[in-house]
């Protein structure tokens, strides 16, 4: 109801602007006198869009061994190559494989993206990142193209995630908890549509039971489900059906067994076989009506209408552009970009006089450094060679106190020879040998005198 | 029909042993033959008791499969937490004690849960409360068996904890391995797949085989069943071959009796086929059962009270010693310490007869010298 009411309020204001604009001009219903043939206009644009290829993609969200591959495998009824992924990765990654299918005359790119290792950590508080990372990664992929100048958007693959399936481990009781938080942090950026694993184990019973657990816990934390659109007669119907029947309890087999006189895609077990096609068995015969039959484009429009446009808007935001000003006078994004533009610009050069000025201060600081440590070397030189100018003085007054000791030693030699002569010669005066000795005795030590004043 | 019987066979074997007695009727009877006899009735009039831990993630029929084992409803009023209640949840301990009797034997069975066990978002060490508990019994068992008065010793210690291992999963998660490493050398590990309806038979082969390739490949030490005598008959020893390459049992368990075959048996009803709880082609509950009940509880008990509970006992002690050496004081609370150092007393009367025994020694030393001397 409220949507119509939008809708109208959407009529209103345009007829007003119409009205406004051209006030003269009125509305009108014209009846068509003949077949003018624009009712083709459907088949048109159904031939162009199977002649260019339809794209899907899918995202697989559960634990390790819960049976995505499968499942997607006997969805596709298919061999997609998967292969069997550890327990012990360090932390969740996503494996995204692209398959070209065809069927009759209809071409689909399908892409898979499997997450690896969800739910293995021992703290899986980070889990969620990864898979938002991607999300965020495909969508910020079509926002470039969107904004670039030379655009293909018909060209480009999409790679937008369409759909999340969120396989529940089927424990009996409820949700667990990091499946409540994942699809929490999920549920604002693609279509969740939950489906109850391996649901062989759980009992008709117990299933109610637990379907009713989950979509009440779903409900009373907030977290949006994909919901099948109801407003299209043609599928409103099935579709109201089905969003009962939430979520799907599936079970996936590749393997035939044969029960009665045909094959079907079956687990057989010793007590019996669980037939994956039989509705009584499990809801995959659902699944695949809502999945690919009946709602397939709607997921992908709403991808783009709703998931898409909240992350561009978001985004744009954040960068600063906004569609109404501050006097509430709406902006068109080429002045946007422009003022952006300024800013940057400015914002450029500032940075480019930030970083000449501190270059030059760096220049001036190294060389003040520079000089400093030029005047130290200086001083020290000069310090050196003072040192070494002592130390010659020194060597040079040693050198000549040497030589005076050994002009005053070859004299006091000279001096005892000639004594030693006269001593030789005047044998019989001892008297004076006395006198002589004690002169030559007192000799040195006057010398030793003399030479010592002389040093200094 | 056949393996039941054989199965049934063996564990009459191991509950009478009397029947060898025949044997002896030859010789002069002397009459001990008769102890197994008087074990059983004295036994039969103590009673037993038996402490059981049930550990694994919430919704794994845990508490399904100890109704089923024991045949009673432990759980009457349980609440379950939401998902968002469990986001941040720490594991608990919770006890059930039940007095059950059959043929006039009755069982103390003490049911250790621990709900809370790797549901929140983060897990660290959320096997950490187990262990403390565990330790917690043995400190306990300790001190009691270390005490003055040791009549009535109240056994808490866990004989036996069953983990429960998705069946979703391609082997062991990290949680798995780490909660079993962790708990390996302080209780007897059996490890369960639970929730064995949902796999086929190649695959339940597939996934045992994985898990005893990784129980090997991480060292884990989970319980091994005791080798039988090698004078046992080849029946026997195949039977228990075949339990031990059994392992880990895929198990199913089921609240509610169903009808199949005619009769009415504890089952779990699909629309494709009816899953009986006690069908050996079906699972291996009555594997579990016989292997826990009848034949392994008591050694589950003593293995429990010879390896891992002396284990415990021996490192307690020495850090005890250990940390006396370094404080040097008789700082302790454990009254074990009048072995190691005596009370004045007996000191003193050591120290007595030691001197006697010198003096007595050194007489004897004369008296051959003398001896010695008259020879000569």
């Amino acid at each position: 109801m409220c949507r119509g009411a939008v809708l109208m309020k959407a009529d209103l204001s345009c007829t007003l602007l119409t009205m406004a604009a051209n006030e003269h001009e009125e509305k009108r219903n014209l009846e068509l006198g003949g077949h003018v043939g624009f009712d083709s206009l459907p088949d048109q644009l159904v031939s162009k869009s199977v002649a260019q290829g339809f794209c899907f993609n899918i995202l697989c969200v559960g634990e390790t061994g819960i049976g995505k591959s499968t499942l997607m495998n006997t969805l596709f009824n298919t061999t997609f190559e998967n292969e069997e992924a550890s327990h012990y990765q360090s932390e969740v990654q996503l494996r995204p494989q692209t398959y070209d299918l065809q069927e009759s005359n209809v071409n689909l790119k399908l892409t898979v993206v499997h997450t690896v290792g969800f739910g293995d950590q021992i703290n899986k508080g980070q889990s969620h990142k990864p898979i938002l990372d991607y999300i965020d990664a495909q969508f910020e992929r079509y926002l470039e193209e969107e904004l670039k100048i030379r655009r293909s958007l018909f060209n480009c693959h999409d790679t937008r995630i369409h759909i999340c399936l969120y396989f529940i481990a089927p424990t009996g009781h409820s949700l667990k908890s990091l499946d409540l938080v994942t699809m929490k942090k999920l549920d604002s950026k693609v279509n969740i549509i939950p489906v109850i694993a391996k649901a062989d184990t759980v009992s008709k019973s117990e299933l109610d039971k637990l379907k009713i657990k989950i979509m009440s816990e779903l409900v009373s934390n907030g977290v949006q489900i994909y919901q099948f659109p109801t407003e299209d007669e043609a599928v409103a119907e099935i579709n109201t059906s089905m969003n009962t029947h939430l979520p799907f309890a599936v079970v996936g087999s590749v393997e035939d067994v044969k029960v009665g006189n045909k094959m079907v895609k079956a687990r057989l077990y010793p007590w019996g076989s669980v037939q994956v096609e039989n509705e009584n068995h499990c809801d995959f015969v659902k699944l695949r009506e809502m999945l690919l039959r009946v709602n397939m484009e709607d997921l992908r429009e709403q991808t783009h209408a709703r998931h898409y446009e909240l992350y561009r808007r978001c985004k744009l935001e954040e960068m600063g552009f906004k569609d109404t000003g501050p006097d509430s006078q709406s902006f068109s994004l080429q002045e946007t970009y422009e003022a952006k533009r300024k800013e940057f610009l400015v914002d450029l050069q500032r940075k480019e006089e930030e970083m000449r000025q501190m270059f030059v201060s760096k220049v001036k600081e190294t060389e003040a450094e520079l000089k400093e440590k030029e005047k130290e070397l200086h001083e020290r030189f000069e310090q050196l060679k003072r040192m070494h100018q002592d130390e010659k003085k020194n060597l040079e007054e040693k050198r000549r106190d040497l030589e005076e000791e050994m002009n005053a030693f070859n004299r006091r030699k000279v001096a005892a020879e000639t004594l030693m002569g006269q001593a030789l010669q005047g044998c019989s005066q001892p008297f004076k040998k006395d006198k002589d000795k004690k002169n030559f005795f007192s000799l040195p030590s006057a010398c030793s005198l003399t030479s010592g004043r002389n040093l200094n | 029909m056949d393996a039941i019987m054989l199965q049934e066979k063996l564990v009459e074997r191991l509950l009478c042993p009397r029947v060898r007695t025949a044997r002896q009727k030859e010789k002069q009877y002397v009459g001990f033959a008769t102890l197994p006899n008087q074990v059983h009735r004295k036994s039969v009039k103590k009673g037993f008791d038996f402490t059981l831990m049930v550990a694994g993630e919430s919704g794994m029929g845990k508490s399904t499969l100890v109704n089923s084992l024991f045949l009673t409803d432990l759980y009457k009023e349980r609440k379950l937490l939401n998902a968002e209640e469990r986001i941040n949840q720490t594991v608990e301990i919770i006890k059930h004690t039940v007095d059950i009797e059959e043929k006039g034997v009755k069982l103390k069975l003490t049911i250790v849960d621990t709900p809370g066990f790797g549901d929140a978002v983060n897990n660290n060490e959320c096997w950490k409360p187990i262990t403390d508990y565990i330790d917690q019994q043995f400190e306990q068992y300790f001190r009691d068996e270390s005490g003055l008065n040791r009549k009535n010793i109240q056994d808490n210690r866990v004989h036996c904890c069953l983990y429960f291992i998705p069946p979703f999963g391609h082997g062991l998660r990290p949680v798995d391995v780490e909660f079993m490493k962790a708990l390996h050398e302080k209780v007897n590990i059996i490890p369960l797949i639970a929730k064995a309806d949902c796999l086929t038979p190649n695959e339940i082969k597939k996934l045992k085989d994985r898990i005893r390739e990784e129980i090997d490949k991480f060292g884990i030490k989970v319980y091994q069943f005791p080798e039988c005598d090698s004078d046992e008959d080849e029946e026997f020893k195949q039977l228990d071959k075949e339990l031990k390459e059994c392992t880990p049992f895929a198990v199913i368990g089921s609240n509610t009796v169903v009808e199949a075959r005619g009769q009415r048996v504890r089952g779990r009803l699909y629309p494709w086929g009816i899953v009986e709880v006690e069908n050996q082609s079906h699972c291996d509950f009555v594997k579990l059962r016989n292997m826990l009940i009848r034949s392994h509880m008591h050694d589950l008990k003593d293995v429990t009270c010879d390896v891992h509970y002396e284990n415990y006992r021996a490192q307690c002690i020495q850090e005890m010693t250990s940390k006396l050496a370094q404080d040097n004081r008789m700082e302790s609370p454990i009254p074990i310490l009048p072995l190691s150092t005596p009370d004045v007393e007996t000191e003193k009367l050591i120290k007595l007869k030691d001197e006697e025994l010198k003096r007595m020694q050194e007489m004897l030393n004369k008296m051959q010298q003398q001896m010695h001397d008259k020879e000569q």
